[in-house]
């Protein structure tokens, strides 16, 4: 069996895993073509880490199933680790070990072709910023060389596939920019890339995004679609005080689709008949609360989730 | 299998155990401090036992029965007393073991008699000890008894009597000195041998998933079987290491005559270094706190190879049922194989049985080592 050339490199079919009671993955499906960079999105505990594990033959599915480049995951799971990349959420190189031990290691482990070997490994070092620190003990690095070593490791045999479990969480957001970066120039080099993150803004770099929320997968797309299709209403920013009070005043009111807190402002979503700006400034103003005549803004990827999500949750009671 | 792969293992398996310290104190100091330990602290044999002596006479007669007691090197005269309450004292307080009392008319009686009583009185607290004592104050008295006997013939002119007269001349075989440390240091070896092992490998998968690295290790596809060979590896030799230290500490310095060939030795001890660190190695997986499995490993090991592998309990003394539980006990196998390679130069046609025990043991125990691992969360 070959990987197949033109098949999606990550294909999920009512992927599903239960930990007892628990269901950590619901049905999931998720169709990934090749040189893609998916942005994997959900609050802590949606179910990221386990359908990663699972794509990477970690953990066996309790119903469904997925292959990756090609191979399935449950049946053929050490041909699905030839061919990816896996970095996991806690940073897992030898910390006892240099920064050359582990790249040797890994390529060992690997078996990266011993010509070509010098040469990954100098590109692994170069990329993580390491030159002349090559024989320092992983311990003693800062979490943004740490990340980028570990990503060095993961591609050191040149994986079609490349699995990133929330590789930017603790790192400063300098580091995460040039994450990213290194990221989008695999992405060039057609590697498809799984990577998930709860940075909202993050979402952003991905040239598709799939939501996922309680283990179900709630959105898939790119962030323009997401953007534009996906919140049914337009979108308006307003300062008022107290948040919290005026949050209450909306909540039930017609023709308003959402509101929630976004930093110190509100972030409202008005039904395309609904009230208009003026109408809103008002309403509040009768509750006692000051507020500037609302914005109309580009909803973020955060707004488009914040809505999806409170739609699954009131389907959930509903239904 | 790959061979690349089993080799980045080790080399890695290496690295780790060469910059942890508490690894390295297992693998190159705890076999230094137990051979000293165990080689000079653990002796079945008793020397000088504190004798308290009551001469009631101290006639030349009777001094010459309390030389008997010191010359056989048995004894050492912790007392002399001259009221029978000094006895007591002396052994309430535990400064001797045994007391000899020659009673005021022993030479008079002797020459009257040919015969005449001595008393010995012992502290029975520890009666293993007491018997040995007992035993050596036996030799002694009748020693002396046989050489008063004999001047006391020829003195009365008496033709020695054919009755009692057939001798005993033993022979001691293979450890003619008698010397329990012969004996126990081949075991000694074995201890240490499975002591270290077992720790050493206890924490080989354990630290895995103690530190977090496992999870990245089994999204490689590096095989189950490669991890464990891989990780036996630098064990094995660290093992095979400290056996060579361990024997050569045995006849070079405790002076244990080798008797048998260095490859019988050689085999039979990368048998029993296979069975430990498998052992070991299937502890690590089961159990994935470091702390746990090195607990476990120790338990493992200590109990079996210092109780029933016949190191210093005599297998052959212990009730039927127990002795039929040391045939399970792998290091019985190892002890057994080490006695004989050292004192009686068994080759491995002698030593088959023990050796296909522990073939047995050593297949076993990494066939189901092999098994336990699983790439899986």
């Amino acid at each position: 069996m070959s990987a197949s050339g033109d098949g999606p490199s990550v294909l999920a079919e009512a992927l599903t895993k239960k930990f007892g009671d628990f269901t950590a993955v619901d049905h999931l499906d998720l169709r990934i073509e090749k040189g893609q960079v998916v942005g994997f999105l959900g609050p802590n505990g949606a179910g990221k880490s386990t359908t990663i594990r699972m794509l990477c033959g970690l953990l066996l599915p309790t119903s469904g199933q997925a292959s990756v480049a090609g191979f399935d995951v449950g049946r053929e799971p050490e041909a699905v680790r030839e061919h990816i990349g896996y970095m996991s959420q806690k940073f897992s190189l030898y910390g006892d070990l240099t920064v050359q031990e582990n790249l040797r290691f890994f390529g060992g482990i690997y078996r990266v072709r011993k010509a070509e070997f010098a040469e990954r490994m100098r590109f692994a070092i170069s990329m993580a910023g390491l030159e002349g620190r090559q024989n320092a003990l992983v311990n003693t690095l800062a979490g943004g060389w740490k990340q980028r070593l570990a990503l060095g490791c993961a591609i050191l045999h040149r994986p079609p596939v490349l699995f990133l479990d929330e590789p930017t969480s603790g790192v400063e957001p300098e580091a995460r920019r040039q994450f990213w970066d290194l990221i989008h120039d695999l992405a060039a080099e057609h590697v498809t890339i799984l990577v998930s993150t709860h940075y909202m803004d993050e979402a952003e770099y991905c040239n598709q995004v799939a939501l996922i929320d309680r283990g179900k997968l709630i959105a898939l797309g790119t962030p323009s679609e997401l953007r534009g299709h996906r919140l049914s209403g337009r979108l308006y920013e307003l300062r008022c005080s107290p948040l919290g009070g005026a949050l209450k005043a909306l909540t039930g009111v017609p023709g308003v689709v959402e509101a929630s807190i976004f930093g110190d402002r509100l972030h409202v979503v008005l039904a395309d008949s609904g009230p208009a700006e003026s109408d809103i400034q008002r309403l509040l103003g009768e509750h006692g609360i000051e507020a500037d005549l609302p914005r109309r803004i580009v909803p973020s990827l955060e707004d488009v989730f914040v809505q999806l999500v409170s739609r699954g949750e009131e389907h959930r009671v509903t239904s | 299998m790959n061979l690349r792969r089993l080799l980045a293992m080790a080399i890695k398996e290496a690295l780790q155990v060469w910059r942890d310290p508490r690894s390295l104190a297992v693998a190159l100091l705890m076999p230094v401090m137990q051979m000293a330990i165990l080689g000079y602290g653990v002796s079945l044999d008793i020397k000088h036992v504190p004798l308290c002596v009551y001469n009631q006479e101290n006639s030349q007669q009777s001094r010459a029965v309390v030389d008997r007691f010191v010359s056989s090197g048995w004894f050492s005269v912790s007392h002399v007393i001259t009221r029978y309450s000094g006895i007591r004292r002396a052994m309430d307080r535990g400064e001797c073991i045994a007391a000899i009392v020659i009673p005021v008319n022993f030479s008079r009686t002797l020459a009257a008699t040919g015969s005449a009583p001595v008393q010995a009185i012992f502290d029975a607290t520890d009666v293993n000890t007491t018997n040995i004592a007992l035993g050596y104050a036996q030799g002694v008295v009748a020693q002396a008894d046989a050489d008063i006997t004999a001047q006391w013939d020829a003195a009365h002119d008496v033709q020695p009597s054919l009755v009692g007269q057939v001798q005993l001349d033993p022979t001691v075989w293979f450890n003619e000195t008698l010397d329990s440390r012969y004996f126990i240091i081949p075991g000694v070896v074995a201890v240490i041998l499975a002591l270290v092992g077992a720790q050493l490998t206890s924490l080989t998968i354990s630290r895995e998933w103690e530190r977090g690295t496992m999870e990245q290790l089994i999204s490689t596809p590096i095989s189950a079987l490669e991890v464990m060979l891989g990780k036996l590896i630098p064990y094995f030799l660290i093992g095979l290491f400290d056996a060579a230290f361990c024997l050569a500490a045995a006849i070079f310095w405790f002076g244990v005559p080798f008797r048998g060939d260095l490859a019988t030795l050689f085999v039979t001890t990368a048998l029993f270094n296979l069975v430990v660190l498998g052992i070991g190695y299937l502890i690590s997986v089961r159990i994935r706190s470091q702390l746990g499995a090195s607990q476990i490993a120790l338990m493992v090991t200590m109990l079996p190879t210092t109780l029933l592998s016949g190191y210093t309990f005599p297998i052959d003394q212990m009730p039927a049922p127990i002795q039929a539980l040391t045939y399970i006990v792998y290091p019985r196998y190892y002890v057994t194989i080490l006695r004989g390679i050292f004192l009686k130069g068994s080759g491995l046609s002698d030593l088959a049985g023990p050796m296909i025990g522990l073939s047995l043991y050593a297949a076993g125990i990494i066939w189901l080592a092999a098994r336990a691992f699983r790439k899986r969360l």
